[in-house]
């Protein structure tokens, strides 16, 4: 009948298509062997408009995510590259490693990866090494063995958080109680800023408690609102360390709620986004430490150099700096995120 | 029980007189009993224990202060949270008792807030948003529009899933994904993929405000709570989907329109999470598409659960999700208090989970039954002497 029939011509049909696409497979294998002799030619001529560069973005959680994500959109675009495969994973590692997944199998040149979180990235940096896939950790670290991946570009999170430490030992005259809202837990970001700061806070300065906000404003207020209970603004803590400016801004609304004024209690935070100078100027914020999210320059011209095979240096540093209110105002017009 | 009535009659009675004895006395059910099997039980013993812990281990929990004229303390900080997931719980328990199930919420409170932002701010689109505009306490838009155009949007959304669901015949987890799943992306589009903060004053009002000394956000839960049960108990509309809950087939041959009620119960839960994505946008003076309401349907559907509403649909208790709703915030509240690290937070709740999952199992129950019959054996002659 007609479904038997059928099925055998589709079979047939489907195996001749198997056949025709293992015929093309087949000679592109071997085609590296007489490219190789040629390699350094063909390699040099390698540009921009070769590449296919695979970001899995870890979310959209933050300003300074977003501002991430569009310097790496505009400069992909600016550059004119072939492809740029962009994901977004809602901050989950294991979207992450299935859009890494993805990439691999599509064969793209160079995967950059945002790091969610520090662990569990050895099978996936290990199947992109077999695949000969060079990754770049963009942004946050790995804890993963560095010969797994061709290069970091990022800030120095544990140095952010020393910068912030200086700047509380200074607000606070060496002395007294403050509280810590904390990133997302087991991000390189929380980890490395909690570490740098714990290590150059005068030992004078006590923590007095330290929760995750997630680097959410939803989530910073309840932590806030219910540290405000517990421990009496002025009193009982004079400074708030913060870990990014999204939950800093969450945490003036639990301030205001609380009756707390601006300059009350001595807030430094970490990123400098708008919302962070804003809140400088309103004098919610003492200090702002920079993280440049603005990486997409730098990502590509490693992109470009690894395609080619150049060497590159393993650890990037972006240039950084701190903000103060003084300057807020100023300089609030020419911040791009 | 009934049965173990009838035999403990049987021994001071004939059968005979007992028959008439029941005519006019319905069977007695011991009191423990009755407690328990009302709907506010469970929950509010849940809550009962989280309070009783606070009392121990943190009993700031409980002091209320006055602070610029209004209420301010602990408790009062878990009810204006729990507002918005009391007002999603209050929709979803609808929903589970026609015995489907909506995972869009979060992403109609994501869409709601998003449309509240971007009315708001100036920018629309692709404009670049300057800095004066962006920090500047005005609005696009009159209030009432933004407020008005909030409830549309997530109405809208519960009508796309009603419709979806009762005439579109998919079943209600698939048909309520798509939304789930396409609903941030949408309030992604509508803010332009950006955080937008809101600096317009008024609109801070009904997440932040006070009335005599409480937040808005309560008597908003209670405005809709009280239209809900209205609408629910004081027409036939709560019976109609109480019997579609337990049997949609039978439902459509008494004459019942099966569709119509889905198609209201989804529309219903849209408007709540509308609301809630107002109250929350207002709350933290920004619409972040990507995290505003995040995990809102789990929470929602764990709180329904907590307030006895079996998820094949069928009986259902509004007041009951509502109080499940607020178990789960002063739970969490709780654990900010008491200062958990952050690491151990997730495993916290799911110990609180855990417990309540096992509250309500048959086997708790049958635990719980058979304390009551050994209770009874004990003493059979005070049962007997207070009928005679």
């Amino acid at each position: 009948m007609f479904s038997t029939k059928r099925l055998v011509s589709y079979a047939v049909l489907f195996m001749a298509l198997l056949v025709v696409i293992a015929a093309c497979a087949a000679p592109a294998a071997p085609a590296p062997a007489p490219a190789a002799t040629a390699a350094p030619q063909a390699a040099a001529q390698k540009t921009y408009k070769d590449m296919t560069l695979c970001y899995p973005q870890l979310g959209a959680e933050s300003d300074w995510r977003t501002a991430n994500t569009a310097s790496i959109k505009e400069t992909a675009a600016k550059l004119g590259i072939k492809q740029l495969v962009f994901s977004d994973a809602q901050q989950k590692q294991e979207n992450q490693i299935s859009a890494m997944r993805a990439c691999i199998q599509q064969g793209v040149d160079v995967i950059a990866l945002p790091p969610v979180v520090e662990d569990g990235w050895e099978a996936v940096l290990t199947e992109a090494k077999n695949a000969k896939i060079p990754v770049i950790i963009v942004d946050r670290s790995v804890s993963a063995d560095p010969s797994l991946y061709a290069a970091h570009i990022g800030s120095d999170m544990a140095l952010e958080g020393k910068r912030a430490a200086a700047e509380m030992n200074k607000l606070l005259n060496n002395q007294g109680a403050i509280l810590e809202l904390s990133g997302t837990t087991g991000s390189g970001a929380a980890v490395g800023r909690a570490k740098g700061f714990r290590e150059d806070l005068n030992s004078n300065i006590k923590i007095l408690d330290s929760q995750t906000g997630n680097f959410t404003r939803a989530e910073a207020k309840p932590v806030m609102e219910a540290f405000l209970k517990k421990y009496k603004p002025g009193t009982d803590f004079q400074g708030i360390f913060i870990h990014n400016d999204d939950m800093g801004i969450g945490a003036i609304e639990a301030l205001k709620a609380a009756g707390v004024k601006p300059g009350e209690i001595k807030i430094v935070s970490v990123d400098g986004t708008r919302g962070g100078f804003q809140a400088m100027i309103d004098g919610w914020f003492q200090a702002d430490v920079e993280c440049n999210p603005l990486l997409g320059p730098q990502v590509f011209e490693m992109a470009l150099k690894l395609m080619n095979g150049q060497p590159v240096d393993k650890n990037v540093l972006t240039n950084e700096t701190v903000y103060y209110p003084d300057k807020a105002q100023e300089l609030l017009p020419t911040r791009q995120y | 029980m009934t049965e173990n009535l009838s035999t403990a009659k049987g021994a001071s009675e004939s059968p005979a007189s007992a028959q008439t004895m029941g005519r006019f006395r319905p069977p007695r059910v011991p009191l423990f009993k009755r407690v328990r099997e009302s709907a506010l039980f469970w929950p509010l013993a849940a809550l009962a224990l989280i309070l009783v812990f606070d009392a121990f281990y943190a009993p700031s929990f409980f002091r209320i202060e006055i602070q610029d004229g209004h209420l301010y303390g602990n408790l009062i900080d878990v009810v204006n949270n729990a507002a918005p997931l009391m007002l999603v719980a209050i929709g979803m328990t609808l929903v589970i008792a026609t015995g489907g199930i909506d995972l869009s919420v979060g992403a109609v409170i994501a869409i709601s807030a998003a449309m509240g932002a971007v009315l708001i701010n100036p920018a629309l689109g692709n404009q670049l948003i300057t800095n004066d505009i962006l920090t500047r306490d005005a609005t696009n838009t009159p209030l009432p529009l933004i407020v008005l155009a909030d409830l549309a949007a997530g109405t809208l959304c519960g009508l796309w899933n009603g419709f979806l669901v009762s005439r579109g015949r998919i079943q209600p987890m698939v048909a309520t994904l798509i939304l789930m799943v396409a609903g941030r992306g949408i309030a992604q589009l509508i803010t332009n993929g950006q955080i937008m903060t809101i600096y317009y004053t008024p609109y801070f009002w009904f997440g932040n405000g006070f009335i005599l000394g409480l937040p808005v956000a309560i008597y908003i839960v209670v405005g809709v709570l009280i239209l809900a049960w209205f609408v629910v108990r004081k027409t036939s509309i709560g019976l109609f989907i109480e019997s579609v809950g337990l049997n949609a087939k039978s439902s459509y041959y008494t004459g019942i329109n099966e569709k119509n009620v889905k198609l209201f119960a989804y529309t219903f839960c849209g408007f709540c999470g509308a609301i809630a994505g107002l109250i929350l946008s207002s709350n933290l003076h920004s619409s972040d598409a990507n995290n505003i309401g995040l995990n809102y349907e789990l929470d929602a559907i764990l709180a329904v659960v907590m307030g006895g509403t079996l998820m094949s649909g069928g009986r259902f208790s509004l007041v009951a999700s509502a109080i499940g709703a607020l178990v789960i915030w002063t739970f969490t509240i709780t654990v900010y208090t008491v200062g958990v690290p952050a690491n151990a937070l997730l495993a916290a709740k799911a110990v609180l989970v855990l417990a309540v999952i096992l509250l309500y199992s048959d086997y708790t129950r049958r635990l719980l039954n058979r304390f009551e019959r050994t209770d009874r054996k004990t003493a059979p002659s005070t049962d007997v002497e207070q009928r005679v």
